[in-house]
């Protein structure tokens, strides 16, 4: 099959995935902070979730009714050939997704406020590139909500100060989102690099799975020590009260400028959507976070 | 926390005995309104005009629905509650005007709309951001739709429910309000979290 045709179907599969079906890791974090839960109040809107989740897959229905806006993650092997076509591609995948799944359409002409309807228009869906070794595609979709989107954060941080500052930074960040996130979520953090590419990295790091730290033990225990400092805000599920703030914290870093402190804080909402495919030179396709559905 | 199943149309009574923290799930009439309806059904009440639908004794919904219409029915498909602080300028009038007796969204809303639920008997029942397919399986009909002018999010939906909910009672018709008193605790843990970390305020 030709490149395009085919990665226009695997997108379109991965954002079926995406939507209705949450990752593994995303499910049991779920699970684990409902049985952890201390809260009765946050207890109860765990378990709505843990419900919610279910029905979308039972009905096969879209897990939150904000689908989001539509993110593209390719690693193109630098052999693979046509890799001109796949923008179109993943164009198109949007557009028929948003027709038959359906997804709900999110993108919006900041000029004229006139809605697309079909979840495209400029830069969007948006793609992050990334040239790799190789003759294989792997393709990642983040339908990225509005509600934890707009808490996100970048600061230019002051150097001098080391890296409580970013602590700092950070906790200041969730306690000001407090229940708009959706919470339990999630939180990429970056420092480093610049302001642009702090946000870039922050968000990158939201699909890292929930189980994996970051392999840099340093950068592992500050996520962990971030990860107990906001569960200790009592924000809680939905904001009402509990634990039970966020289910993950992924921290990555980029070398910064002596003069600069760039710092970011992507959230992700407990609808922590995302779903991956590998596309081999001979056409096979490896489905990889949503193995059992195919 | 106690858990209450209540009918429409909901007296002051059964809404004064509602505590933060109770949840409640409602069977009968919800009605949705975001911001346009909001501001319409205030703009039709000073002009006394009367509302496409009598409110009272009802719930509130701050929902944009996604819906679809198949042969001459609508059906609900997903229906999340919308961020509620939005409404904030609104409710307080909505309450008086409409004596709507449930409130039904997300994140939360301020002391204007704490204090005219005090005054007139109303609360606030916080459903689960995102849980939108929860929500749409407890609508058993869409009984009709008014203002589609504003468009599909912003239309006044009315909704036959059934055990719609667990809403979770974050405002009571006694002045309470739960994402007031989180945040108090917030700021208090933040001290703690502060020294925890070793951070300067
Ligand atoms: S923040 Fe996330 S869970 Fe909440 S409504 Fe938006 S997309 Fe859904």
């Amino acid at each position: 099959m030709e490149i395009a045709k085919l990665v226009e179907d695997v997108a379109f599969n991965l954002l079926k995935q995406a939507v209705i079906y949450l990752p593994e890791d995303v499910k049991e974090a779920l699970k684990k902070a409902y049985a952890e839960e201390t809260s009765e109040t946050g207890k109860t809107q765990l378990k709505a979730i843990l419900d919610n989740i279910e029905l979308a897959e039972k009905y096969m229905a879209p897990v939150c009714q904000d689908t989001g806006t539509i993110i593209f993650y390719v690693q193109a092997g630098a052999k693979v050939k046509n890799l001109d076509k796949i923008e179109e591609a993943l164009v198109k995948a949007t557009r028929r997704a948003t027709k038959e799944i359906p997804l709900r359409p999110n993108a919006v002409d900041p000029l004229t406020q006139k809605n697309s309807g079909d979840n495209t228009g400029r830069f969007i869906p948006y793609i992050n590139w990334e040239i790799v070794p190789g003759d294989s595609l792997e393709l990642t979709v983040m339908p990225k909500g509005g509600g934890s989107e707009n808490v996100c954060l970048t600061g230019m941080l002051v150097p001098g100060e080391g890296i409580n500052i970013l602590k700092k930074f950070v906790i200041e960040a969730v306690i000001n989102a407090g229940a708009q996130p959706c919470p339990p979520t999630i939180l990429g953090v970056a420092m480093g690099g610049g302001a642009d590419i702090a946000m870039k990295i922050a968000k990158k790091a939201l699909l890292r799975p929930l189980d994996q730290p970051n392999p840099n033990p340093e950068i592992a225990k500050l996520e962990r020590e971030l990860y107990e400092a906001a569960n200790m805000t009592g924000i809680g599920p939905m904001g009402l009260g509990g634990k039970t703030t966020v289910l993950g914290v992924h921290v990555e870093y980029a070398f910064r400028h002596p003069a600069s402190f760039p710092a970011a804080v992507a959230f992700n909402c407990w609808a922590a959507r995302r779903a991956t495919a590998r596309i081999y030179s001979d056409g096979t396709v490896e489905y990889l976070t949503h193995k059992s559905l195919v | 926390m106690a858990i209450y199943h209540l009918k429409t149309p909901i007296s002051e009574g059964e809404i004064r005995k509602l505590k933060v923290n109770d949840v409640i799930y409602i069977t009968g009439t919800i009605v949705t309104a975001r911001d346009q309806a909001h501001r319409r059904a205030i703009e039709y009440f000073k002009q006394g005009k009367p509302l496409p639908i009598n409110l009272e004794g009802l719930a509130v919904f701050h929902c944009g629905p996604v819906v679809s219409k198949e042969g001459e029915k609508w059906v609900a498909l997903a229906a999340g509650p919308t961020t509620s602080t939005r409404m904030d300028i609104f409710e307080d009038e909505f309450i008086k005007n409409f004596k709507v007796r449930v409130v039904i969204g997300k994140g939360g809303m301020g002391k204007r709309t704490t204090d005219a639920m005090a005054k007139y008997g109303a609360i606030y029942g916080a459903f689960t951001g995102g849980a939108a397919i929860l929500a749409a399986k407890a609508i058993k009909n869409v009984k009709g739709v008014e203002w589609l002018d504003l468009g599909t999010p912003e239309a006044l939906w009315i909704f036959e429910v059934e055990d719609f909910g667990p809403l979770t009672v974050a405002i009571d018709s006694h002045g309470n309000n739960l994402f007031m008193d989180v945040a108090k605790t917030v700021e208090e843990n933040r001290k703690r979290i502060y020294e925890k970390l070793g951070l300067q305020p």
